[in-house]
């Protein structure tokens, strides 16, 4: 389904000398060198890396910094000057023009920052455009069309045209034109660049709903770096046409590879980017759960630690739920013999995601009396996040 | 030069064979006589350098031997080109002059509602009407043969290679020129060569009609396609268009406004043609207004030209409209008299109803 792009060693040269400028950088000159002394202009040098399968691949940047490029080589809208791309394997700049079509018709879409919309169509038309250009029957491709209109919520838009349609509900429609050939690789250049702030935040869940529902290989071309922090599964980010750094949105804020890069970050509000999972703790008192009995053990524990709160997990480490010395007391009260820890659970409990931004979780470690815990997509228990551990990420990021 | 080497034996005291050469050319430059005595034979014999600047290049003698060697040895293959016009002349005259004038106005009132509103309709029925009114109607509809044969023509040769210039820059900057030479050279020029090469009549009218009509569609389709967004056709490109799909579903609709504006423009044209090409006797409106003039018969040269006048504006006004296609109603038949006559017989009970429309009302929701 998904698929798997390499990148080695690619370069575009933007000039009528292409070689002679690819010969100095096999001499180690640098870009700047090479433009003073040719006059040839390096678009991509030497980018290098893998995007992974089913992954939201974000490349960032500022303008001129080679992303759109970039993009541009992985379907040959821009011919590479020198290096390999890669799909599943196969070479794209081997294949024939006719095996190109063929790669763009069915496995790679493109969105663009302009939209793109074709404006004598209809919305429906302009929907299954890519589906008509391999030369789809028209019945089957509209019924497509008008599936992809209802993914991303247009259902019944089809018959406007786009300049009928506000920006936000213009991209929506690219992004079902690109969705309605159910491809495998989605170029997203700069896709949501032009939209407001608050429909460009809509456009983002809805792209990470759509990941969610069926995993593509997604290459985001960006040049806001909260956008990249939010989507991103990895980043690449570009500076003059090279690759300064790749790796997870914690990787690049925690481990800058160079000043370029730590200047990029500084502003980045690191509440939004990193989760519940990346700053709960492991210092709460946990207790395994016994169906009739723990109770007293567990209140022991509590007293000889001198702590409020134990989070219950089974053997294999699912939360069950949260005891207090207070709500065990209670229980025990009037009580003979053992007694299983579920029967003192707090009620109405707020467990926490690891996927939880962080930056949606003060309201909550602030009205709760418990530090909140939190768990994994498999209900694991993962740690606890308290109003102190709250205020020291604060402390660290700001700094 | 032969008076140079008899001066430099002559005075072998001179010992500087240049100063001798250069005194001696000299002198001969002076002599009038030796030089008119040169210029003759060379005039036969072939090319002389100085040709290039005094303005004794026999161009005009050229151009004539080539035009009688043309006519000599291609007349046949003109006379062959001839074939094709002649037939969709015929026929289209034949057509116009056969309806009824009545029929014939009713008919292009309805077009005119089809394609390019009422209102439109109404001044076409008008000026047709006015046309009749004057007694020129067989006149017009020779002269509206013409013009639309002409037309035909010019989108059928017009289009290709506007679209041919609009893919290659070189192709562009070679043609321009022709193009400028079609649109300023005056039509006097052509028409004689035309004559000799197709004989007089209304198919060498049609020819140098298209001569003068066809470079403003050419133009308006290369400037159209090549003002076709870009990002829209990088999207087509994205998408996997073939270079055929990207002419017909991209490049050629969305540069339908200009192409309209290049047809209207050659319609134009070829209007204002008519009264020229009636001097290599074509007939129709022209003709009276040429031979109105010639008599200093005004009555007949102004009705003429009101007919020319009455007929240009109504078929600009048509196929200005086709240019700004509407969103009114998603396809043509379901506005103007087609509609009308859609809607009557779905309205109509007990009749197997053609195909619905398929497009449902805009939902805003």
């Amino acid at each position: 389904m998904a698929k798997h792009i390499s990148i080695e060693h690619v370069f575009k040269v933007f000039g009528d000398q292409p070689e002679a400028a690819l010969k100095r950088v096999r001499e180690g000159r640098t870009k700047q060198e090479i433009l003073a002394e040719t006059g040839q202009s390096i678009g991509v040098f030497d980018a290098h890396f893998q995007i992974e399968a089913g992954e939201i691949f974000v490349i960032m940047g500022l303008s001129g910094s080679g992303k759109s490029t970039l993009v541009r080589l992985l379907n040959r809208l821009i011919e590479p000057t020198a290096g390999r791309i890669l799909i599943d394997g196969q070479n794209i700049n081997d294949l024939s023009d006719a095996g190109l079509r063929s790669l763009r018709r069915k496995d790679i879409s493109m969105v663009f920052q302009s939209f793109a919309l074709m404006p004598h169509m209809t919305v429906r038309d302009n929907t299954a455009f890519g589906l008509e250009l391999a030369g789809v029957k028209p019945a089957q491709r509209l019924a497509q069309a008008d599936l992809a209109l209802d993914q991303v919520g247009l259902a019944g838009w089809g018959d406007s045209y786009p300049d009928e349609l506000s920006g936000g509900m213009q991209q929506r429609v690219g992004l079902a034109r690109a969705l309605a050939s159910d491809p495998s690789i989605l170029l997203m250049d700069e896709a949501f660049s032009a939209l407001d702030p608050i429909i460009r935040t809509e456009m983002q869940s809805e792209l990470v709903r759509l990941q969610q529902v069926r995993r593509r290989t997604i290459v985001f071309i960006s040049h806001d770096l909260d956008e990249a922090m939010r989507i991103g599964d990895r980043i690449a980010i570009m500076k003059d046409g090279q690759v300064v750094q790749v790796g997870t949105p914690e990787d690049i804020l925690r481990q800058p590879a160079d000043d370029y890069v730590r200047n990029f970050v500084r502003g980045v509000d690191a509440a939004a980017v990193f989760k519940a999972g990346d700053i709960a703790r492991q210092t709460q008192v946990v207790v395994a759960e016994h169906p009739n009995k723990g109770a007293r053990a567990a209140l022991k524990l509590l007293e000889d630690k001198d702590r409020d709160w134990a989070y219950v997990v089974s053997p294999d480490q699912r939360y069950l739920g949260l005891v207090s010395a207070d709500s065990l007391r209670g229980a025990l009260q009037d009580h003979e013999g053992p007694l299983g820890l579920s029967r003192a659970y707090l009620p109405d409990v707020q467990v926490v995601n690891a996927g939880h931004p962080v930056a949606e979780l003060f309201g909550q470690a602030a009205n709760a009396p418990y530090p909140l815990p939190v768990v994994d997509a498999n209900g694991r228990y993962r740690g606890a996040i308290s109003k102190n551990t709250l205020l020291k990420f604060l402390d660290r990021a700001a700094a | 030069m032969n008076d140079t080497d008899i001066d430099t034996t002559a005075s072998p005291a001179t010992a500087d064979p240049w100063g001798a050469s250069t005194a001696a050319a000299g002198d001969s430059w002076l002599d009038t006589t030796a030089l008119a005595d040169t210029t003759a034979p060379m005039a036969d014999e072939g090319f002389r350098l100085s040709q290039l600047w005094d303005g004794s290049l026999p161009v005009e003698n050229w151009i004539n031997d080539g035009l009688s060697w043309t006519v000599e040895h291609f007349r046949p293959f003109f006379q062959t080109v001839r074939a094709p016009i002649d037939t969709t002349l015929t026929g289209v005259e034949q057509l116009l002059l056969s309806v009824p004038t009545l029929a014939m106005v009713a008919l292009m009132g309805l077009l005119a509602w089809q394609f390019a509103g009422r209102a439109i309709a109404v001044g076409t029925v008008i000026s047709l009407l006015l046309v009749a009114m004057l007694g020129i109607w067989p006149e017009a509809m020779v002269t509206l043969s013409l013009v639309l044969t002409s037309l035909a023509f010019c989108i059928a040769i017009g289009l290709p290679l506007g679209i041919l210039l609009a893919s290659s820059d070189r192709t562009q900057r070679l043609m321009r020129p022709l193009l400028d030479a079609m649109q300023t050279t005056p039509a006097f020029v052509y028409l004689v060569p035309v004559v000799m090469l197709f004989g007089i009549g209304n198919v060498p009218g049609v020819i140098v009609t298209i001569v003068f009509a066809l470079p403003p569609l050419v133009r308006l389709t290369d400037l159209g396609i090549r003002q076709v967004r870009p990002d829209l056709i990088e999207a087509a490109r994205a998408y996997g268009a073939s270079r055929w799909q990207m002419l017909a579903k991209v490049q050629l609709p969305l540069a339908l406004p200009s192409i309209m504006a290049g047809i209207n423009q050659a319609l134009m044209l070829s209007l204002s043609m008519v009264v020229i090409a009636s001097m290599i006797a074509v007939g129709g409106l022209g003709q009276m207004v040429l031979r109105g003039i010639g008599r200093l018969d005004m009555g007949m040269a102004t009705v003429g030209g009101l007919g020319i006048v009455l007929l240009a504006i109504a078929l600009d006004r048509i196929t200005q409209a086709l240019g700004r296609p509407g969103r009114g109603a998603r396809h043509w038949w379901q506005q103007g008299p087609a509609g009308l006559l859609v809607r009557l017989l779905r309205a109509s009970p007990g009749r197997p109803v053609a195909p619905p429309p398929s497009t449902a009302p805009l939902s805003t929701s």
